[in-house]
């Protein structure tokens, strides 16, 4: 009888200090299908990968290939038996060809040396075969991420994967694109290769999936077929009760006009293009205006250019009516700027200080904590932040005196904003503020955003997650290779019509 | 009674304090082989000797007079490691305190001999000297990201050649050292305040120690407790979010290397202007004080307290160096031994993430057992 | 003028041995700032060959003895490296000032038990090796060939095509680059990274006896390398990582270090009346310059000095 099973991990558990990642965890992956493995973050999702690719070894449980059991003991082992697997933060060298990075580990040689007209015979044929167009000269850091993207799975099946894991795919992709990848794995499915698709994005699963296995806070909740399931049974079993997918708000009543940016250019990091070419737009006082975009279309330099982290080519900013478009950082938040950066551990925090020094990053200098001869008032730096941890609830081991580094990242995320919001801001500029987050605590920071809104603040969204932006904001301008191609009433657009804008394919007055 | 031991050794002095006796012991049980390997006849005296340095010596007096010969040297190494360690905690390598202390060298010695200036001024001439060339590190890594450690140990060499020329102009006349510091400029001489009676009659016990001491409580209150401290830890830690609540992180750049090149100086000042040592304008490597300071640094868990102590050990040692038996070895021994701890601190980090997973795990498994325990008296 | 040439080409090889072994501990994401410390006992290795190779040995025994000494010296030494900062996650910076430290102390001390051991009058830190030394050089009109040239010379096109044309680079400069990337792909980030620092060692050890046998007869072991190790870095980061351009980096340097030995051979350098310690700061000037000019654009590995953790990703 032919085993039905490509791949099954059977009762598995690892333990780590203080916590079971993975309880009695069972996935069992058919072959030719797609199968979907949903989670929240921290629902351990990551962890039963790192056992399946042998980083971690489990304490409990076996797993099998084709019926057989199996040993994994490093990522060698998981590629012998085939499985492969696309990560998430894309495992590419980034100096290297896009040839080079395909074959690196797998290497056609012959003493030692290169051979690498064979592996590119190989990789134009499964390019052509697949659909997966790249160009295999082309320096990683120099092309789009779609086409990385496409480097990773010709990475696998140049490895003749017969397993195939895609780790929160897309994340990156616009809609167009999302299309087009679950295009390339009903193709690959259809060859026969067995699909492991691993997101939180239900409606994605609903589309592409055959059969989805749930996991929450470690633990195996069920598997189901998705013909007979729907979007709210698989969101009550990842998230263990009734989610609201909508945020309750009010019509929004815009005042006076907070902020205004006037043909914004910002230069970029990476090419000599400028990442930012002239962007205008206003902020009202009681209005959410979200920048939707896909990563890497500017976003990053326009709040950086905004917020003073990097200076500007040209244009000119106005906040509450007063030029800012020269001032320091530090002036313009204390002129009534507040920013929730992306990247919390790189920007947000100091990680290796207490909570409580992190709650005063923005304030430190103020007469409050600090005496006339540059001496740190620590009483009341204390009260100050127990006050934010009891307002804000935030929680951790020692409280004030708890180093941030070892707080849970949903925390590190309410500290932020509990810091940014107290400065009592007329602008809040929250860059990704639900990134990595789980279910409660995105729909927490959701409310103070709408919070903040209704008390009269100008609130700029910038956001990668369409759901978020769809939801919260009051108006969308979507941002295209550095220039802002549409606006957007979320009232009255869809997705796809935002997808359109943010591929290019559509701009405005064309 | 066992969580109190478990909470002390969760303190973050008594890690350590425990990690530098551990360097200090193996440093020295490393050196104590060296000599065995060298002649094994003599190791075991040699090895005394080293750690006995000034209690070599029988009378009292002597033993006092000696010590205070450590102490002198004892002065400019911990300000060479406060340079160090006041860098490293805003996250640069200052390996150029060697070449600020050069320049101080050659500032205060210059000050004294060649324009006649009395002690304070040359003081304040080699600590300008040495903000001046840390200033030069700091706008190299500020505006044109040089890293620090590749600029320092260029201003290094460049230093040295600098002063050996400077100072030509101040030597005796044969010989390659500057004129005597007493014959040339009696009052560039830190004065005593009767401290030289206290050690046996040490002319060179000067304010320099006390002065020293002060400086390393002053650095350890600016780092603590001050918002200028913050703000640079913050740097050190983080420099993306201290650009981000908008501290000036080029300008604290600038502004660290040049107090850390200051201090290096200033400990330059504080030794060459006692008069224990002269120049020798044909030395052709860079005095290793300033390199002893990264060790004393680190051996002081890169705490300014701590870098009293570890200065003080350092130089002892290496004073007692100079006591072997030189038909068996040389008194690089010692520099051997230093540059073994240094090598060590480097595993100090480890050290305290394995103690911390150590306590982590014991403490875990105590907990899952009361819990267990617990379960068994309800059943 | 042929003078010059000949220090210029000696003190390249020189830099361009010790900047490429810097260059392939980089590529596989570990700082050596150690090298300094590793070319005085490479030094030291070779300088022991020769001291105690009979004087009339074979001429090319003598210089594959010698380089093998210094090759495995400078490669055991390297060692300390390798274990502190691949193993125990050690601070990169450090450890590298250390070895450097060290390298110069055990060398004296060494060399200074020897010496007294033989003569107990004798406590300098010198190593002769007058006759010995003839067998590197060959004359060629007025101009000493040195075989370290062509050795430096082999081991240039060796790097070059190791990183750039094996398997062996390929995955070396990917550990340097993204070590989760290589990691995922089956390949032991850890043993790469240990061949890195090896062949460091190998490279550094062998700069070194080349270092202390280019201009003189005999060596004092207090003195170190005199910097050379660290100008040997300036040259890898003014070559951007780049064997080729490390050539020729190292060449520009060469010609000014060489400078220092014989500006008194020109005499529109004499008439200048500069003071002789002006030549010899001026490659470090010259680094200095260079190196606030190129670092801003620099192309380093970008893992160098993060220790590699399996667990974290």
């Amino acid at each position: 009888m032919e085993q039905p099973y490509a791949i099954e991990m059977l009762n598995i558990t690892k333990r780590f200090p203080g916590i079971v990642a993975n309880d009695n965890i069972t996935l069992q992956l058919k072959k030719g299908e797609i199968h979907a493995l949903l989670g929240e973050n921290g629902a351990g999702k990551s962890t039963l990968m790192s056992v399946l690719f042998g980083l971690y070894q489990p304490e409990e449980g076996t797993i099998k290939k084709n019926g057989q059991v199996v040993q994994i003991k490093d990522p060698n082992d998981a590629n012998d038996l085939g499985i492969g697997m696309v990560h998430q933060h894309f495992k590419l060298v980034e100096c290297f060809t896009i040839l080079d990075n395909i074959i690196l580990g797998v290497e056609p040689c012959k003493h030692g040396f290169l051979q690498k007209a064979d592996a590119r015979k190989k990789v134009l044929e499964l390019s052509e075969k697949y659909g997966l167009k790249v160009d295999p000269d082309a320096l990683v850091e120099d092309v789009t991420v779609g086409m990385q993207q496409r480097t990773e799975i010709l990475k696998m099946l140049y490895r003749d994967n017969e397993i195939l894991i895609f780790d929160e795919p897309t994340a990156v992709l616009t809609p167009q694109e999302i299309e087009e990848l679950i295009q390339i794995m009903r193709n690959l499915a259809a060859e026969g290769k067995s699909i492991l698709f691993i997101s939180h994005k239900l409606n994605e699963i609903i589309e592409v999936a055959d059969r989805c296995s749930v996991l929450r806070k470690g633990k195996y909740i069920g598997t189901v077929d998705i013909a007979s399931t729907t979007k709210e049974e698989l969101s009550r079993m990842m998230v263990g009760r009734d989610v609201e997918f909508q945020v309750h708000k009010e019509e929004s009543k815009p005042g006076k006009v907070i902020l205004e940016v006037d043909g914004l250019k910002v230069g970029s990091k990476s090419h000599n293009n400028d990442a930012v070419k002239g962007v205008s737009f206003q902020v009202r006082a009681g209005e959410i205006v979200c920048i939707a975009g896909i990563d890497g279309n500017g976003q990053t330099e326009l709040v950086y250019g905004l917020t003073g982290l990097e200076p500007l080519k040209g244009g000119k900013i106005l906040l509450n009516g007063q030029d800012i478009t020269n001032t320091s950082i530090r002036k313009r938040s204390t002129m009534g700027m507040s920013h929730i950066p992306e990247d919390r551990h790189k920007q947000g925090l100091v990680l290796d200080y207490t909570l409580e020094d992190n709650m005063i990053l923005q304030r430190y200098f103020d007469r409050q904590f600090v005496s006339p001869l540059g001496f740190l008032k620590r009483g009341e730096i204390r009260k100050y932040a127990n006050e934010l941890i009891e307002q804000y609830d935030v929680r951790s081991g020692q409280g004030p005196v708890t180093v941030t580094r070892a707080m849970s990242g949903g925390n590190q995320q309410k500290a932020i904003i509990a810091r940014e919001i107290d400065k009592n801001p007329d602008l809040l500029i929250a860059v990704q503020p639900t990134r990595g987050l789980d279910v409660g605590a995105i729909e927490y920071i959701h409310k103070q955003i709408v919070a903040q809104r209704d008390a009269g603040k100008g609130v700029l969204l910038v956001s990668l997650e369409l759901d978020e932006v769809m939801a919260l904001s009051d108006r969308i301008l979507v941002m295209y290779e550095g220039e802002i191609v549409g606006e957007l009433d979320p009232k009255t657009t869809t997705v796809e019509e935002m997808g359109l804008y943010m591929a290019g394919a559509k701009r405005k007055g064309a | 009674m066992k969580t109190e031991r478990r909470s002390l050794l969760r303190n973050k002095g008594v890690q350590s304090f425990l990690a530098a006796l551990l360097c200090i012991l193996i440093g020295l049980l490393i050196g104590y082989v060296v000599l065995l390997i060298i002649n094994p006849a003599g190791a075991w005296e040699a090895i005394k000797t080293i750690v006995e340095n000034f209690l070599y010596y029988p009378s009292p007096n002597a033993q006092l007079r000696y010590l205070g010969n450590t102490l002198v040297k004892t002065a400019p190494l911990l300000l060479c490691s406060l340079s160090v360690l006041f860098a490293y905690k805003v996250g640069l390598f200052n390996i150029g305190a060697a070449g600020q202390y050069v320049v101080g060298a050659g500032a205060s010695l210059y000050c004294a001999l060649a324009l006649g200036m009395p002690w304070y001024v040359c003081l304040v001439a080699a600590l300008v000297a040495g903000a001046a060339l840390g200033a030069v590190s700091g706008i190299l890594k500020a505006y044109c990201n040089v890293n620090e450690v590749i600029s320092c140990i260029m201003l290094n060499w460049i230093s040295l050649y600098a002063i050996n020329t400077l100072l030509s102009n101040v030597k005796e006349g044969a010989s390659p050292y500057t004129i005597q510091l007493s014959t040339g400029n009696p009052g560039a001489v830190l004065p005593s305040l009767g401290l030289s009676e206290l050690f046996g009659g040490n002319r060179y016990v000067t304010i320099a120690i006390p002065l020293s001491v002060i400086v390393a409580i002053f650095i350890w209150v600016l780092l603590e407790k001050t918002q200028f401290g913050y703000e640079l830890k913050a740097t050190g830690y983080n420099k993306f979010a201290a650009k981000y609540c908008g501290m000036k992180e080029k300008r604290n750049i600038i502004l660290t290397m040049a107090i850390a090149g200051a201090l290096a100086g200033m400990g330059a000042g504080l030794f060459f202007l006692t008069g224990f040592e002269q120049w020798s304008t044909t030395q052709s490597s860079v005095p290793a004080m300033g390199f002893n300071g990264i060790a004393a640094a680190f051996l002081g868990g890169l705490n300014p307290v701590g870098a009293i102590f570890s200065s003080y050990f350092i130089q002892h040692i290496t004073n007692g160096g100079a006591y072997v038996d030189k038909t068996m070895y040389s008194a690089q021994i010692s520099d051997l031994i230093s540059s073994l701890i240094i090598y060590l601190c480097g595993f100090v980090l480890f050290f305290k993430t394995t103690l911390n997973n150590r306590l982590d795990r014991r403490a875990e498994r105590e907990a899952a057992r009361a819990k267990a325990e617990q379960k068994g008296g309800e059943a | 003028m042929v003078l010059l040439i000949q220090y210029t080409l000696i003190f390249a090889s020189v830099l361009i041995l010790v900047a490429l072994g810097g260059c392939f501990s980089e590529h596989s994401g570990v700082i050596n700032i150690g090298l300094e410390g590793i070319m005085v006992m490479g030094a030291l290795g070779g300088a022991l060959m020769m001291k105690f190779l009979p004087a009339d040995s074979n001429a090319f025994m003598m210089i594959v003895l010698v380089v093998l000494a210094s090759v495995i010296v400078g490669m055991i030494y390297s060692l300390l490296l390798a274990v502190a900062a691949i193993n125990f996650k050690a601070d990169q910076t450090l450890v590298g000032t250390a070895m450097n430290l060290l390298g110069t102390a055990a060398a004296t001390v060494l060399v200074k038990a020897m010496n007294t051991a033989e003569n107990p009058d004798n406590v300098s830190s010198t190593i002769q090796y007058i006759e010995a030394k003839k067998a590197f050089i060959v004359n060629i009109g007025g101009f000493e060939f040195n075989w370290f040239m062509l050795l430096a010379l082999i081991a240039l096109i060796a790097a070059y095509v190791t990183l750039y044309k094996t398997r062996f680079g390929l995955r070396l400069m990917a550990c340097g680059e993204h070590p989760q990337a290589a990691d995922s792909v089956g390949i032991n980030v850890y043993k790469m990274r240990y061949a890195g620092v090896i062949i460091s060692g190998m490279l550094g050890g062998l700069g070194g006896i080349v270092y202390i046998t280019a201009g003189v007869s005999e060596w004092k072991f207090e003195n170190g390398v005199a910097g050379f190790g660290f100008l040997a870095l300036a040259v890898m980061i003014f070559g951007q990582w780049k064997p080729t351009r490390i050539a020729l980096a190292a060449l520009l340097f060469g010609l000014f270090r060489a400078l220092a030995n014989v500006y008194t051979g020109f005499d529109f350098l004499n008439a200048l009346q500069l003071p002789s310690s002006v030549y010899n700061m001026l490659p470090y000037i010259i680094s200095l310059i260079v190196l606030a000019f190129t670092s801003k654009n620099s192309r380093a590995p970008k893992a160098e000095g993060i220790p590699y953790d399996k667990g974290q990703r």
